[in-house]
């Protein structure tokens, strides 16, 4: 009796479990349910994005869309599983690092733009191959030196400008640390990110002009590599300390004991209420001045069942007076807009003052290096060396060598 | 650790004893297709399970090997090209290091550890079976759970070791985050869940022993260690052997727990073999290359299995 | 002599139960963690939190889709069990009762694929139930689980030691094979049955790598994938990350607390056998 009982539970529970499995696909004509999945919104944005997504629904009433959000840390592997497993969603974000590879392996969907006009030239060119578009930028954002302005009063230094090198900052950052009192003078992650651009302050390059090899180890790659490892332990918390785990930087940052961060703009929505005074400068450089630039954008899949209504959520989503107006008032990176004058009210948003750096820093760019294969290993491998260089286990030219090699290998 | 280590258990068992023909002869059954019919119908529902899943796969990792293929675009054969790359390429040796010294801190904590509670339980000791459950409840617990639950305690700042540590006056490590903390962090968490499981086994294993060897020797004036070392773990030499091969082979294959307290960072130092196979093939869209690391590992864990059981004589006492 | 020896079990006791006390802690400091706001964020939790509260579960239930992520492994958990009783039950019969030619070759290719991790399949695996349109789907991560080699072994095992006195007095009776095995076999491998009841269950339960890869959705997945996932989202907010630790532990913890016996005994037989 127990078991026919027990039987029947699971009849039951197996046809429900397939049942549901089922219907969680589905999607027909007529009112539409379109899939988004994004990291850019997490950790802070999430309401801002769906503000966006509530005002495309209003205007488009037979438009569903339904967003995942995940973090930037899984967001990488997951596209990639997801794309392999033909269950993307029909619209997912994409970093310009990675959109010459997924362009070649043809997921990404051509996509007809309804007014080019809207967008900033240089970042929309820099999602279309061959005169077609495959992508929509969705932002663009670049890495300031943010400063706690209380620290540098009670130091009685100077505060970071625009003309500091790496000298100017090492100078202070050493003046700032108190070890004692758990307060440092600097932070810059170890990692692919910090390294290319590093490197571009220092006159190297990181690939070779044809982009089949590395090109980074050489005195310059070495002294910035250096510039980067150097700073932990001496100014900056070591790895045993927990420097280079998630929100690390920030909350540091936030509770009053870190000097200046490089970071990206952003983290403004996450000093919004610091109870002291903070603001951003031009990134230093060394032999020249270099600030990264970011750009995240928008793909339709190629597989999508509904390109058209995917793509229209793309271009609202990149493009719209709504998408415009959160983007500015919450400091949430800046719009791809070509409109100047919409984009200059940044400047008056409050908190930082200095928000002309952000626009400034543009005058001098480093772009991420971009491979045809082996994108996403060659930065952790870059990362990874760095890392090990960081941690005393390798000599920094011990990890460029290994870095090299391994690099050479993934992407040759 | 749940029902991959018995699985073991019972393959090194049948592979000491081949499955008997006894009673063969005196089964009712009737020759012919019907026959044939109750067979496939007892067989199939395991059989076909097996063959699609099992069998099929194997092969076609064997494939998969031999190509280079990211999921996305038709497959392309390279021939041995993946197992050329991998064996040149200095991280395969470096995520098999990991993997070892994973199983060389693990193997000797758990073992010693489940030896000594094995011991203290299997004495007149009050409410045995309520330490024993205790002991065994990490055993029930998740892998992700069991990482989950330590990477907190071994936080480096508001974790509660470190802030134990902090009032004996030492300035504890920073564990996960650092390069050289994480294995052993990793390590200390899968001793954690598997020394119940250990202690289970050998306790098993002691109380098979017939009481009246370890009395003559004691009347023979042996002491208690003297008795340890040449009575009782002489005969409790299958279990420790049962628990060594185990441990090797969930070893070599070390996972979840690394996934979810490190992913195999920070920079790579805690990298295992099963973490490098996963982002190879959905994080850097090498499923060719996995399929030939997946098909290397499996011939490390059949060598060391093969050497466990033909080295077994030397030191395996069967009573 | 009396006295060293009431000593030294004194001493044992007390080295058995601190040892207890290490093993339960970070079960204890787990539910503290949870019951503690902002646990993490910016100090170590109290042992006796000062204003414990659920929010964190409440968070957990509200934010994610944490209650159907429990029914997933709740379901998938059920039907692996179930299914892999009847596979293994039937095989093991075959192996035990039903002799034919190649019966010994069939049963070694069985053992085989115990040796066989999940980790080397999981490539081909992927890529054959992309084929059948199976990933993102319950049945998808339920097919590679429903044979288990050791469940056949378990239960060969037990068949074997049924006496054939009963099949024979059984055959006498008329009885067929499916008679004698509903009938005789079955009833008298009850303990056997439990066993494999609570490792299937509980390594369905545990179970991550493959729900990991073939679950995408967060409204498929299982506890384990849910898990893992939290951290990257609750980063500093360990009091959500244990509070689904908690939550995950507990139906696993009844599980084995109301079949103790069989665990404890199968975990032990395993490594006598």
């Amino acid at each position: 009796m127990k078991h026919h009982l027990l039987a029947g539970v699971g009849v039951v529970a197996a046809a429900g479990l397939i049942l549901a499995g089922c219907s969680a696909d589905g999607g027909d004509s007529g009112p539409v349910t379109i899939t988004y999945t994004n990291f850019i919104s997490n950790g802070g944005n999430e309401d801002n994005l769906q503000t966006i997504v509530d005002a495309f629904e209003a205007e488009n009433p037979d438009i569903t869309v339904e967003v995942t959000t995940l973090p930037y840390g899984d967001y990488g592997t997951a596209l990639q599983t997801d794309l392999a497993a033909g269950t993307v969603s029909d619209v997912f974000d994409i970093e310009y690092a990675n959109y010459r590879q997924f362009q070649a392996d043809g997921v990404l969907a051509p996509i007809t733009v309804a007014d080019p006009g809207a967008y900033r030239p240089s970042l929309l060119e820099a999602y279309q191959t061959d005169g077609t578009q495959y992508a929509l930028p969705s932002s663009f954002s670049d890495v300031v030196l943010y400063y706690n302005k209380d620290l540098f009063d009670a130091a009685g230094l100077d505060y970071p400008s625009s003309d500091w090198t790496w000298a100017d900052e090492k100078k202070a950052a050493e003046a700032l640390t108190d070890q004692a009192a758990g307060v440092w003078g600097d932070h810059q992650p170890v990692s692919f990110y910090e390294y290319y651009k590093a490197l571009a302050q220092n006159g190297g390059q990181f690939l070779t002009d044809d982009g089949t090899a590395v090109a980074f180890n050489t005195p310059e790659g070495v002294e910035a590599a250096q510039w980067l490892v150097g700073k932990s332990g001496t100014v900056m918390p070591t790895i045993e300390q927990g420097q280079g785990t998630a929100d690390f930087d920030t909350n540091l940052f936030k509770d009053g004991k870190l000097a200046m961060l490089h970071s990206g703009i952003w983290v403004f929505g996450a000093f919004a209420d610091v109870p002291f005074g903070w603001d951003i400068a031009v990134e230093p450089g060394n032999t020249t001045q270099a600030s990264a630039v970011f750009s995240n954008a928008v793909g339709v899949s190629a597989t999508s069942e509904h390109q058209e209504a995917a793509a229209k959520w793309a271009e609202f989503l990149t493009s719209s007076e709504t998408m415009v107006n959160v983007r500015l008032d919450s400091g949430w990176e800046l719009p791809p807009i070509s409109d100047e004058a919409k984009l200059s009210t940044y400047l008056d948003k409050g908190a930082p003052d200095n928000r002309q750096a952000v626009f400034d820093s543009l005058d001098a760019i480093a772009l991420p290096p971009v491979v045809a294969k082996g994108q996403t290993e060659m930065q952790d491998i870059m990362s990874e060396e760095l890392v090990e260089a960081q941690a005393g286990r390798k000599t920094v030219q011990e990890a460029l060598d290994s870095a090299e090699q391994r690099i050479n290998a993934a992407i040759g | 650790m749940t029902a991959a280590p018995a699985r073991i258990g019972a393959a090194t068992a049948a592979a000491a004893r081949p499955p008997s023909r006894r009673g063969s002869t005196r089964l009712p059954g009737r020759r012919g297709g019907r026959y044939a019919l109750t067979v496939l119908a007892f067989l199939l529902p395991s059989a076909v399970p097996l063959a699609l899943f099992v069998l099929g796969p194997m092969l076609g990792a064997a494939w998969i090997s031999l190509t280079e293929w990211n999921l996305l675009a038709p497959p392309r054969f390279v021939g041995i090209g993946n197992y050329l790359d991998l064996l040149g390429d200095p991280e395969t040796g470096a995520v098999f290091l990991h993997t070892l010294l994973y199983i060389v801190g693990y193997l000797p904590l758990v073992l010693v550890g489940g030896l000594a509670l094995a011991l203290a339980l299997n004495t007149r000791l009050r409410g045995r079976a309520f330490w024993r459950g205790i002991y065994f409840l990490p055993v029930v617990t998740s892998w992700i759970v069991v990482a989950l639950v330590w990477r907190w305690l071994l936080q480096p700042s508001s974790g509660v070791v470190n802030t134990a540590l902090g009032w004996l006056g030492i300035d504890g490590p920073g564990w996960w985050t650092d390069p050289f903390w994480a294995m052993p962090s990793i390590i200390l968490a899968s001793a954690w869940k598997d020394l119940g499981f250990v202690m289970v086994i050998l306790l098993a294993g002691l109380q098979a022993i017939d009481p009246a060897m370890i009395e003559a020797a004691r009347i023979d004036g042996a002491g208690w260690w003297r008795r340890l070392v040449s009575v009782v773990l002489p005969l409790l030499s299958p279990s420790i052997f049962f628990v060594v091969v185990i441990s090797l082979i969930n070893g070599f294959q070390v996972f979840d727990q690394v996934y979810a307290m490190t992913g195999g960072g920070p920079g790579g130092a805690s990298q295992v073999v099963v973490q490098q196979i996963y982002d190879l093939t959905f994080r850097y869209g090498q499923a060719g290359e996995a399929s030939a690391l997946s098909w290397m590992l499996f011939a490390v864990v059949l060598a060391v299995t093969v050497v466990q059981i033909i080295g077994q004589r030397r030191w395996v006492t069967y009573a | 002599m009396r006295e060293r020896a009431v000593g030294r079990s004194v001493v044992l006791h007390v080295v058995v139960a601190l040892g207890a006390v290490a093993m339960f802690f970070p079960f204890l400091w787990t539910v503290i963690t949870s019951i503690t706001p902002g646990a993490g964020l910016t100090q170590t939790p109290a042992l006796i939190p000062e204003n414990p509260s659920l929010d964190a579960y409440i968070r957990l239930i509200t934010e994610r889709p944490f209650v159907r992520q429990a029914a997933n492994s709740v379901g998938l958990a059920i039907v692996t069990t179930l299914v892999q009783l009847v596979t293994s039950a039937t095989a093991g019969y075959a192996f035990s009762r039903l002799p034919f030619r190649g019966r010994g070759v069939v049963f070694g290719v069985y053992l085989a694929t115990m040796m066989i991790p999940l980790q080397v399949l999981i490539v081909p695996l992927f890529a054959e139930l992309k084929a059948f349109g199976l990933i993102n789907s319950y049945l998808g991560a339920l097919l590679p689980t429903f044979a288990s080699a050791f469940g056949i072994f378990l239960l060969r095992q037990a068949i074997e030691q049924v006496p054939r006195e009963l099949d024979e007095a059984a055959t006498i009776d008329g009885a067929g094979h499916f008679r004698i095995f509903w009938s005789v076999v079955l009833p008298n491998i009850r303990p056997a049955l439990a066993t494999l009841t609570v490792f299937a269950f509980m390594s369905s339960w545990n179970s991550f790598l493959w729900p990991l890869v073939v679950l995408r959705k967060p409204e498929l997945q299982t506890l384990p994938v849910a898990l893992a996932g939290l951290q990257g989202q609750y980063t500093t907010a360990w009091d959500v990350v244990m509070a689904g630790s908690v939550l995950s532990i507990i139906p696993m913890l009844a599980v084995y607390l109301a079949a103790q016996k069989y665990v404890v005994q199968g975990v032990a037989n395993s490594g006598l056998k």
